[in-house]
This record gives C-alpha cells, structure tokens and sequence, in this order.
C-alpha cells in the first residue's frame, strides 16, 4: 500500500517552445495555489528558441508536493508532436486533451478546438487561458481563481478581460468533464510564495547580504543573474555581465576584495573556465560564492536538461591545496538557506564556497510557507587597518583579521604569488609552510562551526541508509512517505565538502547504505568512501537528463525490500 | 609629497641592472606624489610578469592576481568603491596577450580606472619569447625563424574603440611621460597609457637607442578629439608617436550602475534591509 496524498491532479502539457507553456504554467499554478492547493510544477525544454516539443508537469494537492511524478492524470496536447513524444510518458489512466484538428477521436483524444476557440477569442495568444479555463472546469471550480491570477500575471486591463473571455470559453468547453478531477476549492486568502528555483537562489544570495553579481550568461545559471539584475536597484546590487566566465570571476575576487559580497553564477563548462580564479581566492584568503548551476556535459552535453555531474569538478577544480565548501540544496527552502549561508561561510572562513543546484531545481515552480528573514542584516566581518596592518598575520585558527582598501591607515596587499603576513612576495621555505598551515587551518571552521549538518527523515533506528544530496532528496522523501518502510532512512545532505563531522556517526549505524544519484558514476558515493572509508552496498543512478521521478524511487524501494 | 612616500626603498627589486621597469616606477612614484593622492584610497592591480610586479615595490594598496585578469579585477574594486584610484598596470603579455578579451571590454565599459602597460615587445619574466607587440621578424629561442604575425598594436584597437583615453609614453622621456600619467590619471574615464620601454636581458633589437631613433612627440597641432587622426598617427610604424592621441569624455561605468543611483557609500558600507526584502518576496511570488 501506498500513501499517495489523497486528493491531487498530475497535469502534463506539451507544446512548442515559444507557445509559452511556462507562462501557462505560471498562470495555473497561481490560480491553483489561490484556490488553497499545494502546487509543483516541473519545465523540461529543448535547447532551441523556437520549435521543438516542450513539456510542463503541474501537480496540485491538498498538501504539499515536491517531486516529479510519472503518473499522468490528463495530458493536454498543443501540439501535434506533443503525442508521439509524449506517449512513453503517459499511461492508461491518462486523459488527452487536443484539438480535433489536430488528433482524430481514433487516437483516443477528447476534443478541445483551441483554434477555433482561440480565434473568437481574438487570436491564438489566448489559447493558454482557454487551456486554463478547461482545467478548472474538470477540477469542479468556478473562474474565480483564475481570474485573480490573470490579474496577476497582466497589467493591462483590456489584455486581462480578453483572457478572462478566453478562459470563460474554455471552461464552457468543459461541460461534459466538469469535476472530473474533484479538488477542493478554499478561496480564503493564501499567503504562500510561489517561485522557482532560480528567483529563490537569487533572494537567498541578497538574504545573505549579496550585492555585486558578474557572471557570463548561461544555461540553466542565468535566471539567477537576471533576478539579482531585477532586484538591483532595490537592494543597491551591482550587476555586470562579463566578458566571460574569467573575467566573471576575476571580478567577483576583485570586488570581495573592495568589501563588496560577490557572487558568480554559472554552469559547469562556465565553471571549468574559472578554476585558476578559485584557486586564486584561495591563496588571497578572499570570499567568493559561485553558484554552479549543473546540467548534463561533458562539452555542451544537454544545455536544458539536468544532471548531478558536477560535484567532483567543484571538489578538485583550481589548482593547489586550499579550503573549499559545496553547499548542494534540494528543496526551495534548503536553496534559500544554502545561498544565503554561503555568504556567512565564504566570509567568516575567507574561502571559496561553491554552491551547485541543477537545471531541474532552478526551472521548477514551487509553492513556498515562508522564507525566513535574517534577524539580523549580515555583516562583513572586516576591520578598520591600522598602519601597520598586516593582511596575514599568523593566528591560531588560520583567520587574519581582513581588511578593505579605504578603510583605515593600513595597506591591503593580496597577492597570487606565495607571500609573507604583508602579503609580499616571497620565496622563504619556512613562510610557505606556516602560509600553507595557516591556509589548511581555515577548513577546519567549514566543517564543524560553520557547516550545514545532514538531515535524517524516517526511524531513527535504520538498518538502510538511502543518502541523498541536493535535488534528489524531496523526491526520495516522498516516496519513503508513501510507502512508510519501518528500518529504511533517508539521510539527505546539503553540505556535501566538506563532509559535517556528525556524517561519520550516521554512517556508521547503518547496516546498508545505498547512495541516490543524478549521475553516472555515484561521484558523491566516491567522495563518501574517500572521506569516511563506508562501504556503499548500492548505488542508484540516473543520467538520461532527467530527474528521478518519486515512482521510480519507490520501484526501487520495492525492489530493494525484495531483496531482503 | 615626495615619491618616497609611494615607493618602498627597502625592498630586493627582481628586476635587471638598466630595465625600463626602473624608470617606470621611479615617474609613477613621481606622479603620484604630485597628484597628491592619499595612499590609503589608491589601488594598484596587476596580472604577472616582470612589469606586474611594480605594486610590490610601492607603498599603498596592492592586488596581484592572475596573468592577464588585472583589469576585471581593477573594474569590480573600482564598482564596488567609487572613491578609490584604482591604477591597473602591466606587461603587453599580459594586457595584450592572455588579457587580451578583458582589454577590449573594459575599454567598451569605461570605469574610471587608469591602465598602465609596460610594453618592452618581449616576455621577460618566461625568458624570452614573442610578445603580442613583437615585431616582424624578432627571433627568440621559440620564434627561432622570426615571428610572422602582425604585432597587436593597442592604440588603434584603443581608438578604434573611442577609448576615452589613449597615450603612448617612452620611459626614455621621463618628464613627458609622467605628464601623460598625470593627464590619464586625473581623467575621468579609462585612461590606456603604454610605456615604450626596453628589455635590456631579452630584446636585443628595440633598445633605448632604437627607441630613441624611433620615437617623436606627436606633432603640436595634434588634435585629440579627432578620432580619425588619432587613429592615423597610431597607425604609422616607421615612428611611434608619443603623447595623448585620443581623449573624449564619456559616462564612466561605475557611475551608471543602479546600485549608486539612490546612494553613493561604497559597498562594504551597506547593509541589507530586511523590509525590502520581505517585498521583493512578495512582489515576487
């Protein structure tokens, strides 16, 4: 038995890119969430502007939902191409919506004339709200929602009431399907938030005192760089796209340097070009942030998809021996935490902090309860110099206090090459090991005072440890809540190096360990055997560009209890 | 003020007995010290090479980054605090060479920074090899036939790109230059000054007497504002021309960012206003 939530609609759509399915999207996962539901919606898109077949999952229940599902409830087809593409994903259960124009009766479609309903709506831009209209119809609702999300989504009136036309044709349409997928309608007013991964990064980044963002457009890191640029001239941030990934980063160094609290966004072939500037934040002791948004390589792989790929590239990039953190959330609320923790990191420790998310988290929409508000606004820990200022002086926890030029009587001097505690050049045995010590020392605070700790969901007492890290720990969450196995945990990681020390304790308890990945290759079970020296008894992987879906957690979960 | 104030005299200079390098320091010092500016708000960035390591040997702030990223680096210290001089300075290998991409955007971006490139036409501190301004023909152990590219020739680039600043100096000159360095100094915009200077250890061909046969101040009626004569007189190769070719006032960078358009305190001064954010939430989501 499973306990799937009890009342929920998975709702796919298919479409061309530029026919605006995330726009569709948007609309109905506002109008659904102002009728009370929890919604999640998951885009997965081709690399092309125009053209090609696109898809958008929206799910909505009575409680909270935060993974992708493969069970299909109704299927709206906008394109021809949407059918052959999409039947792999869709079962007997599936209801298809289409046009009549498009897909005979043969094929199994119930009929929506969207052309003909569009054009007396007065065009084809008005098909969406058709679309949403017939949604709401099938869930038993009324137009009231929907209408306060057109309100939201489009600021001109005259715009507003032909959607609103529109979507009233739609959900006439609808009759004969009226309540067909029975959900209940609670209009009192909700507060949630609903943003996608992205725009939940970006105000986690300005919750961390983020003000200074240079990074080089690309996929899927550059929403992020477009929200912090939406975002600019309310929280005073400055915003600049650089030339490329280089001098994206060289910039970032350059500005935490002057006092500012850079971040880079970024994408892992971005990423490579950046490791000599990591390396160089290294040996400066400066702060620096980078978000590595991850998607499928090698080389330009699948610019659109997802992929957990890039955890060790972040682990051992940029050269030499220095302190690093990778921070890897997996819900919008870790996302949230995560970058906003990654500037206190990056600044109390004087050292890069890497945060990797992943197409598929930045492109999903999520309905949030709340994101937290620093008490406190954060605070760069730097001193007034006094003339004798020494940027690295010797210490016992490897940290001198840092400095900003124009603050105080003393020089800031940062230097690439090896140096002594003014930050000089120097080639003196004994200066470069009490500088390597000194910068080796710093690691110590990412993993013990300043670490994110991992979360354990499900008994206590375990005897198979599933181990998670970033996207993939929601999904797995909900399917270990469907199925409620008595001995079987989840310990799901968002500080991923370096290792918090309370990880060895729960690896220890555990009689098997099976590590979840979005990869080919179990790089975070590598790094676990290599930190911890655990045995991981399994390893389940997925690497088709694709995020796990909660069904195919639970079919391994089922396998897995099998094997007992 | 005297240039001692901004040039450290107890320091092991890595430089060789007759280097240019010698000389430029000695006219920064100088025009530091007559622009009167407080060590304390002035930066100097550099990449590496023999020319990049002029910071070390002077008396103010100092970021010694990688080779040939000086000037990202140089732009983001420049936004993140306005107030500060901010001097990016290097070698033509560096600028020119591996820095190449960031040259040709910072010009387009224009922040108020001055950018000083030791240009000796050889890579010293590798020993040796072709530099992007060598010339022709100029062999080295690597270049052992003679290099064939075009040398990169940066003030046409500059012109090209209507710098808001575009001079050439020759360390040989040390009045002229230190004029061209307080002109581009004190300008607002992005100032390029490249210093002709020799390297006595690896090019044997442009000397200080080859510099001196082929240099001349550009002729009085120069007119700087006129981009087409700048770019003709940067262009010719037989006589480098000496003086400031180009100038044109132009918006600076930093100063039409949108973080400085309601306050104007540097970064590191600023706090994050939870209210505002609580909207930016909402507005949001």
């Amino acid at each position: 038995m499973t306990n799937r939530p009890s009342l929920q609609v998975n709702l796919m759509f298919g479409g061309e890119a530029g026919q605006g399915l995330q726009t569709l999207g948007l609309v109905l996962a506002r109008a659904l969430r102002g009728g009370g539901l929890h919604v999640f919606a998951v885009n997965e898109f081709m690399s092309r502007i125009r053209g090609g077949s696109n898809s958008l999952v929206l799910r909505a229940a009575d409680s909270p939902v935060r993974s992708p599902s493969d069970r299909i409830d109704c299927c709206v087809l906008l394109d021809s191409d949407a059918l052959p593409r999409l039947a792999d994903r869709l079962g007997e259960e599936s209801l298809l919506v289409g046009d009549p124009a498009l897909f005979s009766s043969e094929q199994g479609v119930t009929p929506l004339p969207l052309k003909e309903l569009s054009k007396q709506a007065g065009g084809a831009v008005f098909g969406n709200s058709i679309v949403c209209g017939f949604i709401l119809r099938m869930l038993g609702w009324e137009l009231a929602p929907l209408n306060t999300a057109l309100a939201h989504t489009f600021s001109d009136a005259q715009i507003q009431e032909k959607n609103r036309r529109a979507a009233q044709l739609g959900w006439e349409y609808a009759e004969n399907l009226a309540g067909r997928f029975p959900l209940p309608l609670d209009q009192q007013a909700h507060n949630r938030l609903l943003l996608d991964g992205s725009q939940v990064v970006a105000l986690g980044a300005v919750a961390g005192g983020c003000n200074f963002i240079s990074s080089y457009p690309m996929s899927p890191a550059t929403g992020v760089l477009i929200h912090l640029a939406r975002l600019a001239a309310d929280h005073g941030i400055v915003v600049e796209q650089a030339e490329d990934e280089i001098s994206a980063v060289n910039m970032g160094i350059g500005a935490w340097y002057a006092g500012a609290r850079a971040l880079v966004s970024t994408s892992g072939g971005g990423f490579d070009l950046m490791g000599e500037g990591l390396s160089l934040a290294g040996i400066m002791e400066l702060p620096l942030v980078i978000h590595i948004a991850q998607r499928p390589g090698p080389g330009t792989g699948l610019p659109t998809r997802t992929e957990q790929g890039d955890l060790e590239i972040a682990r051992y990039s940029g050269h030499g021996e220095y302190p690093r953190a990778i921070l890897a959330p997996g819900s919008p609320e870790e996302a949230y935490d995560c970058a906003r923790h990654a500037f206190t990191m990056a600044d109390a420790s004087q050292s890069p902090v890497l945060l990797l998310t992943d197409q598929y988290l930045l492109d999903s929409l999520y309905d949030i309860e709340t994101l937290p508000l620093p008490h406190e606004p954060p605070k760069s820990e730097i001193v007034a110099t006094e003339a004798n200022y020494e940027r690295y002086a010797a210490s016992a926890t490897g940290l001198s206090p840092r400095g900003v030029p124009g603050l105080g009587q003393g020089f800031v001097c940062v230097d690439s090459d090896e140096h002594d505690a003014q930050g000089r050049i120097t080639e003196d045995f004994d200066t470069r090991v009490a500088m390597v010590d000194k910068r080796m020392a710093k690691g110590r605070l990412l993993e013990t005072s300043l670490a994110l700790p991992p979360r354990l969901y499900g008994p206590q007492l375990y005897h198979t440890l599933l181990i998670s890290w970033g996207s993939t720990g929601p999904t797995i969450e909900e399917a270990l809540k469907q199925l409620a196995l008595p001995e079987v945990a989840l310990l799901h990681c968002t500080q991923v190096y370096p290792l918090p020390q309370e990880m060895a304790a729960y690896l220890e308890r555990a009689k098997r360990i099976i590590v979840v990945e979005n990869n080919a290759t179990g790089q975070f079970a590598r790094l676990l055997r290599a930190e911890t020296g655990c045995t991981i008894d399994d390893q389940w992987l997925k690497y088709n560009g694709l995020a796990f879906s909660v069904e195919e957690i639970i079919a391994s979960l089922r396998k897995e209890g099998g094997n007992e | 003020m005297s240039e001692h104030v901004w040039v450290k005299n107890d320091c092991d200079i890595a430089w060789c007995p007759g280097c240019g390098n010698h000389g430029i320091l000695n006219i920064l010092g100088k025009t530091l010290a007559a622009l009167q500016l407080p060590p304390q708000t002035t930066v100097l960035v550099s990449g590496i090479g023999q020319a990049a390591k002029i910071p070390q040997y002077c008396n103010t702030h100092f970021f010694n980054g990688l080779h040939g990223r000086a000037l990202p680096p140089a732009t983001a210290i420049k936004a993140s605090n306005p107030g500060l001089t901010v001097i990016a300075e290097s070698g033509d290998g560096d600028m020119y060479g591996e820095g190449g991409n960031h040259f040709l955007h910072c010009i387009r971006r224009n922040p108020n920074i001055t950018n000083i490139v030791h240009n000796n036409m050889v890579y010293g501190l590798t020993k040796g090899q072709a530099s992007p301004t060598s010339q022709q023909g100029f062999t080295t152990p690597l270049q052992i036939d003679g290099v064939v590219a075009e040398p990169f020739n940066p003030l046409t680039v500059a012109i090209a790109l209507k710098a808001s600043f575009v001079a050439r100096a020759y360390v040989g000159n040390p009045e002229q230059t230190q004029a061209i360095l307080q002109a581009a100094i004190k300008h607002k915009g992005y100032a390029l000054v490249d210093i002709l200077q020799p390297c006595v250890t690896f090019n044997k061909h442009n000397t200080y007497q080859w510099f001196k046969e082929h240099t001349q101040s550009l002729p009085e009626d120069h007119d700087p504002t006129d981009q087409l004569q700048a770019f003709a007189r940067a262009g010719e190769a037989e006589q480098l021309y000496l003086g400031i070719f180009y100038r044109q006032e132009k918006p600076v960078f930093e100063e039409q960012l949108v973080a400085y358009q309601a306050d104007k305190r540097p970064l590191f001064q600023r706090q994050l206003d939870p209210d505002k954010l609580a909207a930016s939430m909402q507005a949001m989501g």
